[in-house]
């Protein structure tokens, strides 16, 4: 079990595993659509994940970006005559690039202001989408085109189980590369003492920029594929809360973690589903939950687990 | 400037609650939210609106203190960011509770002094923005004198300053905060039922508020008081200009886009402390 | 061979001048400590000449090139390398993982490369690593080198911060109260370490409160008071300049200038 938390690679290969048996043991296509949606938030998160918990910086504006790599897929068909693929390609480098023009200047700021600020940038994206009703369809949404490839026209729960599962693996696999590597060293090291790094010959603000873009790639990515799974886009996808939520998803499953992003995107993915039950207590306990589990387990559901069991001799 | 105002008391509470226990309240929303909510439904159980105003105000200041011993207490230890999420778990927590037990609708309240506008110097004033302005005015002319009248709002300020130092000169920083907490709450909910008869309220109004409150701390620069309200009204004014002179839809935007610019140019805000790296 | 000079150099903190028109040189292999009073300007001059600080006036030139504007990671690139009086360890990794941050201006940057982890980054980590474990042994934390930077010792971390800076190969490096906090043993365990360092062909420059250890190590010693120099000169001419015994008689460390009489 000590091998197993302490080694990313056989931690990936795990995920590997859970996405591969999980199909025997759901039992219809609701969960196997469940299943999907964990893992493209998950996608997501994890990309969060590598800019906050690892570099140590704070976004509350990613869903500017899941929102356009959703909206590309909506528009770059309509309007461009793109492919499906072609979009969410466009998708991503205009995410990309995004972060890459606002990234400097914002990540300059500290703490709360960078808060505030990745947050107006994320509303910013939020507003443009909502307003541009003659474009985006406003408030009401736009249809997205099914994604053909090779003459296969790519739908369906059970489809989209598979791609967004590899994805993930593909997803978890590159940020374990990359936190074992110069450059992983590099972003842990900005989050602990910035100075330091500098002082060091680490060039501190193009490590954060790096961070914030692949962050952006990830997200964009997981919003094309919500997209793409749904048939349908609306502004939510860019919205404030769902920033917040991929935040809430990251902190709680353990910032630093990278199988804690999965945990988060996956309790705060099903956890709704199964309140739906309650109906009217939905916002009572999910709000509850997370209350009770961060004041109990601080550092995030997965490094407080992880912690306990190296704590018992193994 | 009447939202710019209630803009600023969500911006001071948050900031009382910042310098008193470095947490960043982001359920500071909720108790404007619950001061519209609670005064409504006391209105219309038949209370006189002042009573009910004032029931709603001890209700959000209950409810800051539950939040403080409850949920931020307890987590002490906690990293900023997980301080951040527990709060914001909380503002989920009081938005259901508040959508159970009263209801999801929105609701409004009687104008305190009537609907007839009258003009002040060529502009056109509704009676209820004087009440608003005038509120306002007075909750921060009490909050000085609290601060620099009385013992726990002298002590409020040292452990504002210096947690540490304050604790080893016997303040009971416990109490302090939980003052802190009381307080602001009360502050929010007093701006709920200000703002209320103008801008309606319901269940769920408390998420923006706390986001245009932090903003204006923000703005600010986090941790001034003054700064805090100063942002406020000038969040407030960049709406209202944006949406009369530009786009209502853009509004946020200009807003948003102001806050940028300033935070490029001014990285502490408008009144935040340049501070010197010292290693 | 002077490798580092630093000309007429000053700065001001909203009106209170913390260092005002210092200069001297340093040369390769020689141990050159700065001592004065707290609030001489030690700790100010070190973060102008690794790049923390911007100087608003004077010159900064390192191996005959002006260095005088450049950012922090710039200067690593040059050879400059320091540690930090607070300490700046980073405290979420291993001590090992420290030391090979350490590494970084050696290390290939390719992001593609680090993405598809190719067996060229393997390589570079393998040797890395062993980098570092070497380092770690230098400074006898060989054993802890798998444990968290958390857990270990103020005396211990001081010391992770010297391998951390060596690390990057420096040509000068400047130490920030290296002994601050170390038992005796330690002491002289930093002592040995900095010798060596400066046997390597570095130059160190070399910020202390310990005079026994300043006096004992240092080939020169330049004395600051209130931002600017008092004295400059060997361990013996220091110690017998009335000024220097002034300036810490008056100022706080009678003992520090009993002891540095011997």
């Amino acid at each position: 079990m000590r091998r197993f938390l302490t080694s990313p690679f056989l931690l990936v290969g795990a995920v590997a595993v859970v996405v591969a048996i999980l199909p025997m043991i759901l039992p219809s296509n609701f969960y196997m659509r469940v299943a999907a949606l964990v893992y493209i938030n998950a996608i997501a998160v994890l990309g969060l994940n590598l800019l906050m918990g690892f570099a140590g910086q704070v976004s509350l504006g990613h869903a500017g970006f899941f929102g356009i790599g959703a909206y590309a897929m909506a528009l770059g068909p309509v309007y461009l005559g793109l492919p499906s693929w072609a979009s969410l390609l466009g998708g991503t480098a205009v995410s990309a690039l995004l972060a890459f023009l606002v990234g400097r200047p914002i990540l300059r700021l500290n703490g709360y202001y960078l808060a505030i600020a990745t947050l107006g940038m994320g509303m910013l994206v939020a507003m443009v989408i909502s307003n541009e009703a003659n474009i985006t369809g406003g408030p009401n949404g736009m249809e997205v085109q099914r994604m053909v490839l090779f003459g296969w026209r790519v739908a369906g729960s059970v489809t989209w189980y598979w791609i967004s599962g590899i994805s993930l693996v593909i997803a978890a696999l590159v940020v374990v590369n990359l936190i074992n590597s110069p450059t992983g060293r590099a972003l842990r090291s900005i989050h602990d003492s910035e100075i330091a790094a500098r002082v060091l010959g680490i060039d501190v603000a193009r490590y954060k920029l790096l961070a914030f873009v692949i962050s952006a790639i990830f997200a964009s990515i997981a919003g094309s594929y919500l997209a793409l799974l749904d048939g349908f886009v609306t502004p939510t996808t860019a919205g404030f809360l769902l920033s917040i939520e991929l935040v809430v998803m990251a902190v709680l499953g353990g910032l630093g973690s990278i199988l804690g992003s999965i945990v988060g995107a996956a309790i705060l993915v099903i956890l709704p589903q199964a309140l739906t039950v309650f109906h009217e207590y939905e916002h009572v306990v999910l709000g509850a939950i997370i209350v009770v589990f961060l004041i109990l387990l601080p550092s995030g559901i997965v490094p407080a687990i992880a912690a306990l069991i190296r704590r018992r001799p193994a | 400037m009447t939202v710019g105002a209630i803009y600023a008391l969500v911006a001071l509470g948050f900031t009382l609650i910042y310098n008193s226990s470095d947490v960043a309240n982001f359920a500071q929303g909720e108790f404007v939210m619950l001061g519209g909510m609670v005064t409504f439904f006391g209105y219309a159980a038949g209370l006189p609106l002042f009573v009910a105003a004032v029931l709603a105000i001890v209700v959000a200041a209950v409810v800051g203190l539950l939040l403080y011993r409850l949920a931020i207490e307890p987590a002490r230890r906690a990293s900023p960011v997980t301080l951040i999420i527990i709060t914001i778990g909380a503002s989920i927590f009081i938005r259901g509770v508040t959508a159970i037990v009263l209801d999801k609708n929105f609701h409004s309240l009687p104008s305190f002094f009537g609907n007839e506008p009258f003009v002040i110097g060529g502009a056109t004033l509704l009676p209820q923005s004087l009440v608003v302005m005038f509120g306002v005015s007075l909750v921060l002319i009490a909050l000085w004198l609290f601060m620099s009248r009385t013992l726990r709002g002298k002590s409020l300020l040292a452990t504002a300053a210096n947690r540490t130092a304050a604790q080893l000169t016997g303040i009971n920083t416990r109490a302090v905060t939980s003052t802190a907490f009381v307080i602001s709450a009360a502050i929010g909910a007093i701006g709920g039922v200000l703002a209320t008869p103008i801008t309606l309220t319901y269940y769920d109004a408390g998420t923006l508020l706390a986001l245009k409150g932090f903003a204006a701390a923000v703005l600010g620069g986090m941790g001034n008081p003054l700064g805090a309200v100063v942002g406020g009204l000038v969040l407030g004014l960049l709406e209202q200009f944006s949406a009369g002179y530009l786009s209502s839809q853009y509004k946020d935007a200009v807003a948003f886009i102001v806050i940028l610019l300033v935070l490029f140019t001014m990285p502490q805000g408008l009144f935040g402390a340049k501070s010197v790296e010292r290693v | 061979m002077t490798i580092l000079r630093v000309e007429n150099l000053g700065i001001a903190f909203g009106g209170v001048v913390a260092v005002d028109g210092v200069s001297f040189t340093v040369n390769r292999s020689e141990i050159f400590a700065l001592i004065g009073p707290n609030g001489a300007g030690k700790t100010t001059l070190f973060n102008m000449i690794s790049g923390v600080y911007v100087p608003q006036r004077g010159r900064i030139v390192l191996e005959g090139a002006d260095v005088t504007n450049l950012a922090p990671h710039q200067l690593a690139l040059r050879g400059m390398s320091r540690t930090f009086q607070n300490l700046q360890v980073f405290f979420r990794m291993t001590a090992a993982e420290n030391v090979m941050v350490g590494r970084h201006v050696h290390e290939n940057h390719n992001v593609f490369a680090h993405v598809l982890s190719l067996p060229s980054v393997h390589a570079q980590n393998r040797k890395t690593r062993a980098d570092a474990e070497r380092l770690l042994a230098m400074v006898g934390l060989a054993k802890v080198a798998d444990s968290p930077a958390s857990s270990l010792s103020y005396g211990a971390l001081k010391r992770l911060e010297i391998a951390r800076a060596l690390a990057a190969e420096p040509r000068v490096l400047l130490l920030d109260e290296p002994a601050a906090g170390c038992n005796p043993v330690e002491t002289e365990e930093i002592d040995a370490v900095i010798q060596k360092i400066a046997g390597q062909g570095i130059s160190v420059v070399l910020v202390e409160h310990d005079m026994r250890l300043v006096m004992r190590i240092s080939h020169r010693i330049h004395v600051l008071d209130r931002g600017k120099t008092l004295a400059v000169g060997t361990a013996d001419e220091v110690r017998g300049n009335p000024a220097v015994i002034a300036a810490y008689l008056g100022g706080m460390g009678e003992r520090e200038a009993a002891r540095a009489r011997g």
